[in-house]
């Protein structure tokens, strides 16, 4: 989880997600956001994430990221 | 005769005006609607400026209230400049000193921001305010000629001051007569528009819908994160014409899309904004078969496009996709540096143009105007203009042109057209940073800044300044601190040994 973190905190430092906040809503992650997240997480996991899991809930909180990574076959420590 | 893009409007609001002309998320308007609602504004422009030929800066969202206000605008007889509200209030600023607008369009949230940062309220139309009565008495300027200003779009300016590229009514009628007839785009076409308004790939989208009729489907922006929504999107909305950048179809291919997701809506596949891959595009072809696909290319400066590919032989994955030949009416020009006329196959000369497209110059820039729009290296006998684009490109042995590259720093990255020269210049005006330079690593599509600076410049906090001075897809993606930056003998950042060391990193 911490890794998760770290990796949603590089990428947008302007923002706490910690906080118990949906990212999308809040507009925490957008568009350009989504795509480097994905890839990253594709490359720190060594998984490939299904195209038809990329869509907006997937992303809402932490927990959800997670589920994904844990469904596309990663796993998080 | 035809001498502004208004007759577009008028021609089709005659023959269908009760037609959905473009629907975003919230609403739709008719032609007719349309129309009404452009004339409403053209009478409060007037209203206020009393003038015309006057720039006008249309500060709203991406939506139909857009689209009526570049039409009120045109009505009026000034001329628009469209950005997006997203953008750091810092670089809408560069454009409003740059641009010196008569006037500023806007909504009730939008002209807060504006006001929160300085704009005086006079400068401000707040449409949210004026009256959309139909009793109103119209106003609609009729000394406007072709060579007069239709729209001026900035673009990525290297030292940090975005340029104003000046387009006339007349070179848009050039480049959308050809479009409609080359892509035999009718009424009964759906186009689904990608591009921000500020990126000139949305004039073909606007004015193929004001010219034919077909409706403008606005695509949610969120939905370009999400190939599988936005694809859902395309056919439940029976999308059949798009004019996307190549990110997007490497997005939708990367991830499989379209064997889940049934897009034989799509009949016309338009590309155009950076190098498509024929990778990703073989992807499309195969699931995608009866469309037509056209690989369009051509700067700002010269009305969205000068060449076109329709593709129509197979490629291997690796094999590059040509730009084509030149639209009609438009002639390309590949110099050497001595400024000689190449024809022969096979020889790399930067690409320059000819044509009624050409835009008029950079606003309020004469120095960079008579730069790049020089004369004709072959006529000696009289005044003509051509544009110098700065691309290189040679003939392949079909004699269809190919593109090779830059002559110089600017970049595409995500269909963006950059300077890197632009983010450079940002990036040394903090404080903590000695030296910087900005690369582009095209194979990861990532912008890597590589930099001298105190410790406390970490990634965080240069995201964190950088978001607050530059859009959103200029932002380095990458951040590599040095100790000190590879120099070449005269003292300049040694460019190809700092990019050899990335490509060795990575």
């Amino acid at each position: 989880m911490e890794q998760l973190y770290r990796m949603l905190e590089e990428l947008r430092p302007e923002f706490d997600f910690r906080e118990d906040v949906n990212y999308i809503e809040e507009g925490m992650l957008d568009s350009f956001d989504i795509i480097s997240l994905v890839d990253e997480i594709e490359e720190k996991y060594s998984i490939k994430i299904d195209g038809l899991d990329i869509i907006p809930d997937n992303f809402e909180t932490i927990e959800k990221i997670s589920t994904l990574i844990v469904r596309s076959g990663g796993v998080i420590e | 005769m035809q001498n502004t893009v208004i007759s577009y409007l008028e021609n089709t609001v005659g023959q269908y005006p009760d037609k959905v002309a473009v629907q975003d998320k919230e609403s739709a308007c008719t032609f007719e609607e349309l129309r009404k609602a452009a004339l409403c504004i053209s009478t409060a422009i007037f209203r206020r400026i009393q003038m015309t030929k006057q720039p006008i800066f249309v500060y709203l969202p991406k939506s139909v209230r857009s689209i009526q206000a570049f039409m009120g605008v045109l009505y009026s007889g000034n001329f628009y400049t469209p950005t997006d509200v997203n953008f750091p209030f810092e670089k809408a600023n560069s454009i409003i000193k740059c641009l010196q607008p008569a006037l500023i369009l806007s909504d009730t949230k939008h002209a807060s921001i504006l006001e929160s940062n300085g704009v005086d309220s006079e400068r401000i139309l707040n449409l949210d305010e004026i009256s959309f009565d139909a009793e109103n008495e119209d106003f609609v300027c009729t000394d406007i000629i072709d060579t007069d200003v239709a729209y001026i779009l900035f673009t990525s300016g290297s030292t940090g001051v975005p340029k104003g590229v000046v387009i006339s009514h007349r070179s848009i009628i050039d480049y959308i007569d050809w479009a409609k007839e080359c892509f035999r785009v009718n009424e009964k076409d759906t186009i689904g528009n990608q591009a921000p308004f500020y990126f000139d790939n949305s004039t073909l989208d606007i004015y193929l819908m004001l010219s034919t009729g077909a409706t403008l489907q606005i695509v949610p922006e969120g939905l370009f994160a999400f190939p599988a929504k936005l694809m859902e999107y395309v056919r439940t909305m029976e999308i059949n014409t798009i004019f996307w950048v190549p990110s997007v179809f490497i997005n939708v291919a990367n991830m499989d899309i379209l064997s889940r997701i049934d897009c034989s809506c799509l009949k016309k596949i338009l590309f155009a904004g950076e190098v498509m891959p024929n990778k990703h595009l073989n992807y499309w072809r195969k699931h995608i078969k009866d469309a037509l696909y056209a690989n369009l290319y051509g700067p700002t400066e010269i009305t969205v496009d000068c060449t076109y590919y329709l593709v129509d032989r197979e490629f291997a994955d690796d094999e590059p996709l040509p730009i084509g030949v030149p639209c009609v009416n438009s002639n390309v020009m590949l110099l050497d540096d001595e400024g000689r006329l190449i024809e022969e196959a096979n020889v790399t000369g930067e690409l320059c143009v000819r044509g009624t497209s050409l835009a008029l110059g950079y606003w309020n820039n004469w120095e960079k105007t008579n730069e790049v729009f020089v004369q004709n290296p072959m006529n000696k006998a009289y005044p003509e203009k051509i544009y110098c684009t700065g691309d290189l490109a040679h003939y392949n042995e079909f004699g269809e042109i190919m593109f090779d590259g830059r002559k110089d720093f600017q970049i595409k990255h995500m269909g963006y057209r950059i300077e890197l020269g632009e983010i450079e210049t940002m990036v040394l005006g903090l404080e903590e940073i000695k030296e910087a330079c900005v690369l582009y690593d095209s194979d990861n599509r990532e912008i890597v800044l590589c930099y001298v600076g105190l410790e406390t410049a970490n990634k965080q906090y240069l995201r964190r300044c950088l978001m607050n001075k530059l859009p959103k897809y200029m932002i380095p993606t990458k951040y590599i601190q040095m100790e000190v930056l590879p120099k070449n003998d005269n003292g300049k950042i040694n460019r190809k040994e700092l990019q050899k060391c990335i490509m060795e990193k990575a």
